[in-house]
């Protein structure tokens, strides 16, 4: 049968030569190499004092977003929901009434926004789904617990914090990410 | 009868017992500990750095685990021995200690205590008795757990241990003509005041290393304790501290081969091309202790070096070695320095 390529090698079946059968001389120069990797940089990173640098596109956890002012983005369309490959996301909306103007943007509202962190896979389609810039998915890992309950994240634990009244977080938990052009 | 006994002397070698046997569970405590950094610095990666400032308390933690652990006995007729197996490991390997000079003299409340337990002039026959009974140890272990398996493991293992003892033995006497004394202190004496061992007996030290290396069961013939790991292994049965005795048992071995290794052929407590009768007599002591500790240091980092770049030997190669290449070997080394011995004494 003919070869496919030429990177074919017949295998040696010679005998072992007098200083292969010593196997001191072959044990000392692996010795010798074992020993220069005393003195090699460790890839090893000491989790959690440092962490590895994650590049801007990482998927992590998911964030609902707030405009300048502090009002929440979100007005409960549902096409995150729609759009979510393992139906993860649960909304229920609201309309924003008269005193409210400075919590919400626009006159409909998510009142009760929940994703189910067991089942999200972090795709990011709700994020590309999303038209108001109002869910994105940040450089976090969803941190572990002990009860199933506990996973399914709420509004709160989701929303960014306020950029007026906590503005480190807030620049801290946009990231690195650049910001999308609304369509309003 | 009893009022004559020097109870100065009695209370002297009981402290002196005490001592050494923690010193020698201490060291082989931080040994595990060692091991695991040492393979971890050798891999490209770092070892246990967590407990405790820079991992130093891994070994507590690790007797606390096996201390927890449930004992199981598997439910057969001997429960003695099954319990002595570990007990005999763990009691051959600390009683080796006795009879090594750890340092010289010491002068402390007007009283020399030299710093050895048990001067007896047949050291190293005593050692090499010693270390022929830690087969009991694995036999016995291997039987008691009424498996198969493990009877297979430790069947290996004991043929391992009588094989390269006769190799070890064959190199010791070589080592004998020259030195004329199996008392390990005038060995360390002799070396004091003239050449190392090492210098009149290399390829002796190889042949014994080989040989030290296959009786603490490690890499490359550590068959009884790896291979048998995928199997079973005379240590399947075991539990909790049982467990932790036979593996403690591994290291105390490992320290107390480095310790008479550096004893017999590097000089033991001398530190060479130093005078030491020019220090006060407890300093001396001190700086001979220092020293056997850095060699023996150095010999425990061979042993781990060398586990972590060579695999391990199949059972008919390590047969092979053991009686149809070292033993022919240690008797022609036997030979030679019988000639040798003979051309300079005319």
């Amino acid at each position: 049968m003919q070869a496919l390529t030429n990177k074919a090698q017949q295998v040696s079946r010679k005998p072992m030569s007098f200083m292969e059968k010593m196997y001191l001389p072959a044990i000392f120069k692996g010795m010798m190499i074992t020993f220069s990797h005393i003195f090699k940089k460790k890839p090893t990173i000491n989790y959690p004092e440092k962490q590895r640098p994650f590049s801007p596109v990482f998927r992590g956890l998911q964030i609902l977003n707030r405009d300048e002012e502090g009002r929440e983005n979100c007005t409960a369309c549902g096409l995150c929901a729609v759009a979510c490959p393992a139906e993860a996301i649960t909304m229920e909306g609201a309309e924003r009434l008269a005193g409210e103007e400075h919590l919400y943007k626009e006159e409909k509202y998510a009142a009760k926004y929940e994703i189910n962190m067991l089942r999200c896979i972090f795709c990011g389609l709700c994020e590309e789904a999303c038209p108001k810039d109002a869910i994105y998915l940040s450089e976090t890992f969803t941190p572990a617990d002990y009860q199933r309950k506990q996973f399914i994240y709420s509004k709160n634990d989701l929303l960014i914090p306020h950029p007026k009244e906590n503005p480190e977080a807030y620049q801290k938990a946009l990231g690195n990410r650049p910001q999308k052009a609304t369509s309003n | 009868m009893l009022l004559t006994v020097d109870l100065a002397l009695l209370l002297e070698k009981l402290i002196l017992v005490v001592v050494v046997v923690f010193t020698s569970l201490g060291i082989a405590m931080y040994t595990t500990f060692a091991e695991r950094k040492v393979a971890a610095i050798l891999q490209d990666r770092r070892g246990p750095n967590r407990a405790g400032p820079f991992g130093l308390l891994q070994p507590l933690a690790d007797g606390m685990k096996l201390f927890f652990k449930e004992e199981i006995i598997p439910n057969f007729s001997s429960k003695f021995l099954f319990i002595l197996g570990p007990a005999l490991a763990m009691l051959t390997a600390c009683m080796t200690s006795a009879v090594i000079p750890w340092g010289d003299k010491v002068e402390l409340f007007g009283r020399t205590i030299s710093l050895q337990i048990a001067d007896v002039n047949i050291g190293v026959l005593y050692v090499f008795g010693v270390v022929s009974l830690g087969v009991y140890g694995i036999m016995i272990g291997a039987w008691a757990s009424n498996n198969k398996f493990s009877l297979m493991g430790g069947m290996r293992a004991a043929s391992q241990i009588i094989s390269y003892e006769l190799a070890m033995g064959i190199s010791l006497i070589a080592l004998l003509m020259i030195t004329g004394t199996l008392s390990l202190k005038e060995m360390v004496v002799q070396q004091q005041h003239g050449y190392w061992n090492i210098v009149l007996q290399p390829l002796g030290f190889l042949i014994f290393l080989v040989c030290a290396f296959a009786e603490c069961n490690r890499t490359p013939f550590d068959l009884p304790e790896a291979e048998n790991e995928l199997i079973g292994g005379y240590h399947t049965e075991y539990s909790s501290m049982k467990l932790g005795f036979y593996l403690f048992s591994e290291y105390i071995n490992m320290f107390v081969s480095s310790v008479v290794m550096a004893t017999l052929f590097f000089g033991g407590y001398d530190v060479p091309w130093f005078d030491e009768s020019v220090l006060a007599p407890n300093i001396a002591a001190i700086v001979g202790v220092t020293a056997l500790m850095i060699k023996v240091v150095a010999f425990i980092f061979l042993f781990m070096w060398v586990r972590w770049t060579i695999p391990r030997f199949r059972y008919d190669q390590l047969m092979h070695l053991g009686w149809r290449i070292l033993i022919p070997l240690a008797l022609f080394n036997m030979l030679a320095t019988g000639g040798v011995i003979l051309y300079f004494n005319k």
